[in-house]
C-alpha cells in the first residue's frame, strides 16, 4: 500500500470524467458508473462526492456537511476519504 | 464482457429475494460480418426465429431500468447492424442507463460514431482478435485489422473511453506483449485479455484453442511486466482460463443475482449461454415483464442461491465463495446442469478437464487434421438444433480426425 498524499483543504475537486455519479433509487445508494463496471458507494461516501462538483474547496465541503449533519470536526475524515477517491481516480482536483 | 466490477450483492438464497438486474445485456442481433473460431454465440444462432422489433427493445429498456438495472451493454453478434441502434441507445441514455456498446468496429463510421455520441453513448468495448493483421484477420476470417485500427481514432476522437478486448487463446497468447503495447498506441484506458472460455464456438475447437500451462504462465509474467512498464496510462484485466484452476469461478457472480442477457429473439437469459441448459425453460420478454422474469421465472429460479445443489457441492465449505461454478461448462462436461463445475478437483468429472488439458500440453495439434470451426450462419445452419444437448465436441473432433 502507498503512502496517500494529504489532500489538500483548498483543493476543489470533481468528479473525474472517467466516472458518473448518480443516485440509484433501486439501490437507495449514490454509485459510480463506469466502462461496463459500478461501484456502489456507502451513505458518507456518497454524501461527500455528490458535493465534488468543481466550484466547492474541501473546507467549503466539510462546512457543507457539517452543517447537513449538525455535527463537527469532519475535515480529517473528508480529507482522508478524498485521498483514497484521487487515488482510485474518482475525482480530479 | 464482465460484470466483475460491479459491486457483488450478497449471494441470494432461495428465501431472500434478489437484488434488482443490475446488468442488462441486451443481444440485439446475432448477424455478424465475423466468424470468430471463439465466438459464444450459439453454435445453432442460424435457427433463430425473427428479432425484436425497436419497440420491443424500447420497452425492454424501460421494463429493465424500472427493475433496477443500471449498466447496458448493447452486444451481439455486431449491434451496429441493427439500424436503430441509435434509437435504442438514445433511450437508454434518457432512462439513466450507463450505455455501453460491444463492437467489433465493422460498421463505425464517421458519420455514425457521431449520431451514437449524440444518442448519449458513454462508452465502447473494440475486439481485436490479435496485434497482427495476419492473426487477427485468419482468426475472425475477415480483413478488419486496418479498419479497426481506423475506429480506434474515431473513438479517441470522440472522446469516448475504450476498453479493448482481445480473446486469448493457444494461436495468439505468444504474442500478448504486441497485444499490450497496441492497445496502449491506441490509447485504451482498459484492457481486458480476456482467454477463451470453452462454450459454443470455442468448445468447438477447444483442442486448438487451449493454450499450455508455460503459454500461461509465460503470457501472465509478461503482462505483469507490461503493468509495471505502463502503470496507469492503462488497466489490464487478465483473465486466466478456468480449465486451469482447481476451483470454478463464480460463475455470473451467481445465477440470477446480477446480470441479465436478453437474446435476439426476446429470451431472457441468466447468462449468454444457458439457453443450452436443458429441462428449463426460459421467458421471453415477448411474454412477460422484465420485472416478473426477474423474480418469478423459473429459468432464473431454478439455480440461484445454493438449495439446488447435489454433492460435493451441497457440503462443501467453499460453496458460497463459487455456488458451485457454471452450470453451462457443469452440463457441458457432464451432461448434468446441477453437477458441480468439472473445473473443481472436488468433481467426480474433472479428469475431463485434465484430459483437455493434457492434449494442450501434449503439443501442437496440426490445424490441417482439424480445421478449425469458422462462425457463420452456413456453418450454424448445418448443424442441429441444440437446445437441451450438449455439443458433440468429441463426437466432432473425432470426425474432423
Amino acid at each position: 500500500m502507498t503512502e496517500v498524499a494529504v489532500f489538500s483543504p483548498d483543493a476543489y475537486p470533481r468528479i473525474s470524467r472517467k466516472f458518473r455519479l448518480q443516485w440509484e433509487d433501486a439501490q437507495q445508494a449514490w454509485v459510480l458508473l463506469y466502462p461496463e463496471g459500478m461501484v456502489k458507494l456507502n451513505q458518507s461516501a456518497g454524501e461527500i462526492l455528490q458535493r465534488c462538483d468543481g466550484t466547492r474547496s474541501t473546507l467549503d465541503i466539510v462546512a457543507d456537511l457539517e452543517q447537513a449533519f449538525a455535527t463537527t470536526g469532519l475535515l480529517s475524515d473528508v480529507q482522508a476519504f478524498l485521498g483514497m477517491a484521487r487515488q482510485q481516480h474518482w475525482i480530479e482536483a | 464482457m464482465s460484470a466483475q466490477h460491479a459491486s457483488p450483492a450478497s449471494p441470494a438464497s432461495s428465501l431472500t429475494p434478489p437484488g434488482p438486474p443490475l446488468w442488462l445485456l441486451a443481444e440485439v442481433t446475432y448477424r455478424c460480418p465475423l466468424h470468430c473460431v471463439f465466438c459464444y454465440n450459439p453454435v445453432d444462432f442460424a435457427h433463430t426465429p425473427d428479432e425484436l422489433s425497436t419497440d420491443d427493445w424500447l420497452r425492454v429498456l424501460r421494463e429493465a431500468r424500472a427493475a433496477g438495472s443500471v449498466q447496458c451493454g448493447f452486444s451481439g453478434g455486431e449491434p451496429l447492424l441493427r439500424d436503430d441502434l441509435e434509437v435504442l441507445v438514445a433511450e437508454a441514455h434518457r432512462l439513466g442507463f450507463y450505455t455501453n456498446l460491444l463492437t467489433s468496429g465493422v460498421g463505425l463510421t464517421e458519420a455514425r460514431a457521431r449520431a451514437l455520441k449524440d444518442a448519449g453513448l458513454d462508452h465502447i468495448q473494440l475486439s481485436f482478435q490479435d496485434s497482427t493483421r495476419e492473426l487477427n484477420d485468419f482468426l475472425s476470417h475477415t480483413r478488419t485489422f486496418d479498419l479497426k485500427q481506423k475506429v480506434a481514432a474515431i473513438i479517441k476522437d470522440n472522446g469516448w473511453p475504450m476498453v479493448m478486448n482481445c480473446v486469448i487463446h493457444r494461436l495468439n497468447i505468444d504474442y500478448i506483449d504486441h497485444i499490450i503495447d497496441m492497445a496502449v498506441e491506441l490509447d485504451a484506458e482498459y484492457l481486458e485479455l480476456a482467454n477463451s472460455q470453452y462454450y459454443s464456438w470455442a468448445l468447438l475447437n477447444r483442442d486448438q484453442l487451449l493454450p499450455s500451462r508455460e503459454q500461461i504462465e509465460r503470457a501472465e509474467r509478461v503482462t505483469n511486466e507490461r503493468r509495471q512498464r505502463y502503470g496507469d496510462r492503462i488497466r489490464i484485466f487478465f483473465v486466466v482460463p478456468d480449465y486451469y484452476e482447481t476451483r470454478p469461478k463464480k460463475c455470473m457472480n451467481g445465477w440470477g443475482n446480477v446480470f441479465l442477457t436478453v437474446t435476439p429473439d426476446g429470451t431472457a437469459l441468466p447468462c449468454h449461454t444457458a439457453r443450452m441448459l436443458p429441462g428449463l425453460s426460459f421467458p421471453n420478454v415477448r411474454d412477460m415483464d422484465v420485472r416478473s422474469i426477474w423474480s418469478d421465472s423459473e429459468g432464473f429460479n431454478r439455480y440461484r442461491g445454493d438449495g439446488w445443489m447435489k454433492e460435493p457441492c451441497r457440503t462443501c465449505p467453499e460453496k458460497e465463495k463459487d455456488l458451485g461454478g457454471c452450470r453451462c461448462q457443469a452440463f457441458m462436461l457432464t451432461g448434468d446442469p446441477a453437477a458441480a463445475d468439472p473445473v473443481c478437483d472436488k468433481s467426480p468429472s474433472h479428469h475431463k478437464v485434465l484430459e483437455a488439458v493434457d492434449r494442450a500440453q501434449r503439443g501442437e495439434p496440426l490445424l490441417r487434421e482439424m480445421p478449425l470451426v469458422f462462425r457463420g450462419p452456413e456453418e450454424s445452419r448445418r448443424r442441429p438444433k441444440l437446445h437441451g444437448k450438449p455439443i458433440a465436441q468429441d463426437q466432432d473432433a473425432a470426425q474432423a480426425r
